[in-house]
């Protein structure tokens, strides 16, 4: 949901320090109900990135001094070639990428582990989880999902990854802790001695604005808001988005087609008017699509 | 602006008010021949009796800069600025930062309130830039395996520096960038760098023939400070990681190359 105002508050892009590849579209083999995005496996408003696309853009990213590269969809192992680009990734810098662990299959990971093992830089697999049971986890993912992502992440474990659970908050207001606790305690109950887990808000928009709602207008960021804000927690302050359609302001927004705000990175620059509903969450939330290790508030 | 000049320098990254270690390291710099030494930062932490490092730091001469803890203990904030979103680890942060605020006096809150963010010297032919986190944010983490050589080219190009030094992510590490240029983190000093070794690091910076780079695994009396942190009340889990060398709180910030490394 969007509201265009020309008072919302502009945010400038800083520093181009995370790169994200909408890689594998909108195309998904599970049909979340939370998906801000509505990936669904017929789901084709993004299609696939090109290999060849995906290397021009990571040579181009070079001179723009990016830091970080992170890879999603839809489900990036869908993409033919994702381990190929993963190879094309490592030796420049740090990748990670959001699965929900379901389709990856032993062979891409023993080549990715030993793509990982060349280089001097980290592969994080982020594995998307909603819930530290079935019970929890199903009415969301799909059924039976909570079982083959735990699968997933034994497999990863077996090829020497840490895979980050990352946890949706599709729970009511409250209890953060307890669940924290008790998806640590399933970890390991499950044989990942020592799990780490991220947990993000939910963005009321696609599929999760029928699941839970949508942003009143009232739930916007405003000028006011700003004042003494620190920006660099917005993602799209450090972040751009690119796509087989091109590149957007942040990994969010790709549904908005006002956030396309160019085909290379380098026209993509320019400020982005902070007017959705799902900014008011990354303004609230602060930096929540990002790994932890890239790195705190602005206090300098 | 003209710098100072030197030719052999020390370099010490977070105390975390392990005064023991840093007097050791004092000791140890001056017996390897430097011209000055200096700390980027992060005083207190983790350690017993912040106000133990303060008097260490004045006697030797040692040239301070501003941590983002020493800005937060200093501006009286109300936390670290770690910014940890894994409850455990805001759970023993927390602990940490009330002690250490707790027991740093006023006249020192105030002495870190005015030490410079970051500090410029000439090394040998290199300017040399240090800084806590990062010469563009006081705690960004510089990880090996999550900073590009490309990305240090141009924070190295934008501050005009042939040599950055950092601290804060508490493992050293270094690269050599393209025409003679230099990235160092320089360890720290408050805790073992979580690979079973109870040693702590530092580094020294030679520019008589070219840059040496040479990281110092420095050995002090690690009994003693687990000793100060029990009868201070400090958590067990502070006092395992002394006495063995191993993290066991605040994981959460290590990239998946430098968790691997660890035990937890």
């Amino acid at each position: 949901m969007t509201t265009t105002s020309s008072d919302a508050p502009r945010a400038e892009l800083t520093a181009l320090d995370d790169l994200w590849f909408q890689v594998a579209g909108t195309l998904c083999n599970l049909t979340c109900t939370h998906c801000f995005i509505s990936c669904s496996p017929s789901n084709h408003a993004f299609e696939l990135m090109e290999l060849a696309d995906v290397k021009r853009l990571l040579e181009e990213s070079k001179a723009l001094a990016v830091k970080e590269y992170y890879f999603t969809g839809g489900e990036p192992f869908l993409h033919p070639h994702m381990v190929e680009i993963l190879e094309a990734t490592l030796p420049i810098g740090p990748a990670t990428v959001l699965t929900n662990a379901t389709v990856m299959r032993p062979s891409q990971l023993k080549r990715l582990a030993a793509a990982e093992s060349r280089s001097i830089y980290s592969l994080e697999l982020r594995v998307s989880i909603d819930g530290y049971s079935p019970e929890m986890n199903d009415p969301i993912r799909g059924l039976g999902t909570f079982r083959r992502a735990m699968e997933g992440v034994k497999l990863l474990l077996d090829h020497g990854f840490l895979p980050i659970v990352t946890v949706a908050q599709t729970w009511k207001d409250g209890g953060d802790d307890e669940v924290f606790r008790r998806f640590v305690a399933m970890l390991q109950a499950e044989g990942y001695s020592r799990p780490r887990v991220k947990m993000i808000p939910t963005l009321r928009i696609g599929a999760e604005e029928k699941r839970s709602r949508g942003y009143s207008e009232s739930e916007r960021v405003t000028a006011e808001m700003m004042d003494g804000f620190d920006a660099s927690q917005l993602i799209c302050t450090h972040s751009r988005m690119a796509t087989d359609r091109g590149i957007y302001v942040c990994p969010i927004l790709i549904d908005s087609p006002e956030a396309r705000l160019g085909s290379t990175l380098s026209e993509s620059a320019g400020p982005y008017p902070l007017q959705h509903g799902a900014c008011f969450t990354c303004y609230v939330g602060g930096a929540i699509c990002s790994n932890f290790s890239s790195g705190g508030r602005d206090v300098s | 602006m003209s710098l100072e000049r030197y030719q052999r320098i020390a370099a010490i990254g977070g105390v975390y008010s392990n005064h023991l270690a840093l007097g050791a390291a004092v000791a140890d710099a001056r017996r390897r021949g430097v011209d000055a030494i200096f700390c980027q930062g992060d005083l207190g932490a983790f350690g017993p009796h912040p106000d133990k490092v303060f008097p260490i730091l004045l006697d030797a001469g040692v040239q301070v800069m501003q941590g983002n803890y020493d800005n937060s203990i200093g501006e009286g904030l109300a936390d670290c600025q770690c910014g940890y979103t894994d409850p455990r680890d805001n759970h023993f942060a927390k602990i940490s930062y009330q002690y250490t605020f707790a027991n740093t006096s006023d006249r020192w809150k105030a002495w870190m309130r005015e030490l410079p963010q970051s500090i410029r010297i000439q090394l040998g032919r290199y300017a040399v830039l240090m800084s806590h986190g990062s010469p563009r944010k006081m705690n960004e983490f510089l990880w090996e395996s999550t900073t590009p050589t490309h990305f240090l080219e141009r924070v190295l190009r934008e501050h005009q520096a042939d040599v950055v030094l950092a601290t804060h992510t508490g493992i050293h590490w270094k690269r050599e960038l393209p025409e003679d240029r230099h990235f160092v983190n320089v360890g720290v000093i408050g805790r073992p760098e979580n690979d079973g070794h109870r040693h702590v690091w530092y580094t020294i910076l030679d520019a008589r023939d070219g840059l040496r780079v040479e990281f110092i695994p420095l050995e002090y009396d690690y009994r003693s400070l687990a000793q100060e942190m029990e009868g201070e009340g400090l958590p067990q889990e502070f006092i395992d990681t002394v006495l063995t060398g191993w993290w066991t709180t605040c994981l959460e910030i290590l990239p998946a190359k430098e968790r691997k490394r660890g035990k937890f």
